[in-house]
């Protein structure tokens, strides 16, 4: 599917009370365009219900489901199970947050992959609990801010980096996982276009900037995911069936440094922890595409606790 | 057709004669035989029904509302931690009207992990939503199945059912049982033709977020549900009679409490001893008769008022413990009668799966006597119970 040719059926319709600029409910809206009426959605708890379905409005014009927080993967498990019973041919979709699946829903959506269900997992991974008011996750970055993880006097930001949720839910040897931005929409289009061909467990992870959470201009959410992409933050790729490919690759790295600074939640970190973030994306870069990150990018003098980071970087990625 | 079967048994041919479509399951001890009955049912092809080996209770009451919210009939069972590990998830089916049928059997809720008959894990969520239904044997546990989807899909209901069944006591242990007809089941229960699902050619949402303007209604609606299901419970009740021979009265059944002055009201299969030790008490000139009680949600709070009005004195048997004092039958029953001027005692017992026997059914009846009397008794009782007892 073009771009031009993307249907604008106003599945998930205007109206609904996301901040503006919100990365999940532009993912979202994105990606309900391309799955078409024969879809049916569970939401857990999070913005996407506050935003979408506050009675007596509702956003979702294809049949939504909604009960608790850590029971993506069940629903959707159970409510495909009824559609198959009753030979119904739907696609059974979850919007699950980093929360939802990196932490809470970790257990559930591990189930759903291991039986290999025959349902799509797509994680708005904003980085942190924002439907709570920015609490820190499993997701949420090396350095960041958030009410849990605050710029105190003794300690800055959140201290570990952020959990592999990928290399998790690929090592359920489920057949498609792939991650997603909204800032490459042809990427986007293809890989939701992709997931809908395959049967079984597939898992679309998308990157969703947050207005609030991130502290950032509303109107740079698409700019801040591109740059997300070119500094190594975020990386565009897709496995199938254990196969992994690039889908996307910067033309030259970018500094990570770049990217921290658009956001709020970044803008408190010292000269020492930007270094650290950067040596872990660098480390990333390479396992990534299997090539060292640019030189001015990364042949930095290490800060001075490197072996810690080192310590760190093992702890994370193994030697 | 007779068969010899445990309690899990006629639980899973319940389920499959009611044409369950969908069954998630995760197994505790004492429910295990009923989703291993229901696995071997459905890999022998004799049952058409989707099978999930969810990864834990949780998972399976989350799968079980999706399924049930995409039109599903769904049955699954669950005992004790697996019950509580489901709270969250109970409280989600009820109000958003999800008809799934859910047996519970019976034990001990840790701490102190027991795996015996105890019923702090299914009185524990009684104010849930789920109607809750309580049998004496193995022949109820399969018929109420069968009577829950009447219940629970009923338009004037719609919503989820827990039949409660006596761990080992009916789990594991073999009775003779009479298994009905296919066809007869099928002329007594529909297919499930639920109004409102998560159907693309009919969009709805279920499970929006409601603001405070809208709540109270949204309880009032589910609270008048269960007023409703009174009377639908007679109706099911009178109906499977007539179509499959088996009466079991309803809300409450009642032995030999035609001119009873003391009332013992019996959970489960202490009934059976209880009937036992009546006809021996009766025989030796002492009124005495038995109401047991089978919904505990909805609770038969008229019917009760009706066969108690004539007594002089009632007897609560209870297989738990309100830390509030008594246990909850106690306490409801109490409630129930308050303003008859009739005295309720508890006789607490069984508490763990210890064995209640007819020595103290007999001394459960003594002292509900001489409170029928008149002589002074305490409120509470802790039957054979280490420490200061009757």
């Amino acid at each position: 599917m073009k771009l031009k040719d993307l249907p604008d059926d106003n599945l998930f319709t205007a109206g609904h009370t996301a901040c503006p600029g919100c990365g999940a409910a532009m993912s979202i809206r994105n990606a309900i365009r391309i799955l078409g009426k024969d879809t049916v959605v569970y939401v857990p708890a999070s913005c996407a219900v506050v935003f979408g379905t506050t009675f007596p409005y509702g956003a979702w014009k294809v049949p939504f489901f909604h009960t608790a927080f850590e029971n993506t993967g069940a629903c959707l498990t159970g409510m495909k199970a009824a559609f198959e019973k009753k030979g119904k041919n739907v696609t059974a979709v979850g919007f699950a947050g980093d929360g939802g699946t990196y932490d809470i829903g970790l257990q559930s959506m591990s189930g759903a992959a291991e039986r290999n269900d025959d349902i799509l997992y797509i994680c708005l991974d904003n980085e942190a609990y924002m439907n709570t008011g920015i609490q820190r996750s499993g997701g949420t970055p090396f350095g960041a801010w958030t009410t849990t993880t605050p710029v105190g006097k003794e300690v800055q930001g959140n201290r570990r980096f952020k959990k592999n949720l990928a290399d998790i839910v690929i090592a359920h040897e489920i057949p498609y996982y792939a991650t997603l931005s909204i800032g490459h929409p042809m990427d986007f289009i293809r890989k939701v276009e992709k997931a809908m061909t395959i049967k079984g467990f597939r898992f679309l992870h998308m990157f969703t900037p947050c207005i609030p959470g991130w502290k950032m201009d509303p109107a740079k959410t698409v700019e801040v995911t591109k740059l997300a992409v070119e500094s190594g933050m975020w990386t565009l790729y897709e496995v199938e069936n254990g196969e992994k490919k690039i889908t996307y690759k910067p033309g030259k790295m970018r500094r990570v440094r770049d990217y921290l600074m658009m956001q709020g939640r970044f803008r408190h970190m010292s000269e020492e922890d930007i270094k650290k973030l950067q040596m872990w994306v660098c480390r990333k870069w390479n396992l990534h595409y299997g090539e060292k990150g640019a030189p001015e990018v990364c042949e930095i003098a290490p800060p001075e606790e490197h072996h810690a980071v080192t310590e760190e970087h093992r702890e994370m990625h193994g030697p | 057709m007779k068969k010899v079967i445990t309690g899990d048994h006629a639980v899973a041919i319940g389920a499959k004669l009611s044409r369950a479509d969908v069954v998630p399951a995760y197994p505790i001890t004492p429910q295990t035989l009923i989703i291993e009955h229901i696995a071997d049912f459905v890999n022998d092809g004799e049952m058409d029904a989707k099978f999930l080996t969810m990864e834990s209770e949780h998972s399976v009451m989350s799968a079980a509302a999706a399924a049930s919210a995409a039109g599903a009939r769904v049955f699954t069972a669950t005992s004790s931690q697996g019950l509580a590990f489901m709270y969250e998830m109970l409280y989600a089916t009820a109000p958003l009207r999800l008809p799934v049928v859910m047996v519970n059997a019976n034990r001990t809720l840790t701490a102190p992990p027991g795996i015996w008959c105890e019923y702090n894990d299914s009185m524990g969520v009684r104010d849930s939503g789920w109607l809750q239904v309580y049998v004496e044997d193995n022949q109820e546990a399969l018929d109420m199945v069968i009577q829950s989807y009447r219940i629970a899909e009923d338009k004037r209901v719609l919503l989820p059912v827990m039949p409660c069944i006596d761990g080992f006591v009916l789990t594991h242990t073999v009775e003779p049982v009479e298994v009905p007809q296919q066809q007869d089941v099928d002329s007594f229960l529909p297919p499930y033709t639920p109004d409102i699902i998560l159907d693309p050619e009919r969009p709805a949402m279920i499970g929006t977020l409601m603001p405070a303007e809208y709540i109270m209604e949204m309880r009032r609606q589910t609270a008048d549900a269960f007023e409703s299901a009174k009377k639908v419970i007679q109706e099911v009740n009178d109906e499977f009679a007539k179509k499959l021979g088996r009466n079991y009265g309803g809300m409450i059944d009642t032995y030999r409490m035609e001119d009873a002055e003391a009332a013992l009201i019996t959970i489960g299969t202490v009934t059976s001893t209880s009937r036992e030790v009546v006809d021996d008490l009766r025989k030796a000139g002492k009124k005495v008769g038995i109401v047991k009680l089978r919904f505990f949600r909805p609770f038969p709070s008229e019917e009760l008022r009706k066969v108690l009005s004539g007594v002089s004195a009632v007897g609560v048997f209870d297989r738990s413990i309100s830390y509030h004092g008594g246990g909850p039958a106690y306490n409801e029953v109490r409630s129930t009668l308050y303003g008859l001027m009739i005295p309720v005692i508890n006789h607490l017992a069984g508490i763990g799966g210890r064995d209640v026997t007819k020595e103290q059914i007999v001394k459960m009846f003594d002292l509900t006597l001489k409170a029928a009397k008149g002589e002074k008794v305490k409120e509470i009782y802790w039957h054979n119970t280490r420490g200061e007892t009757v």
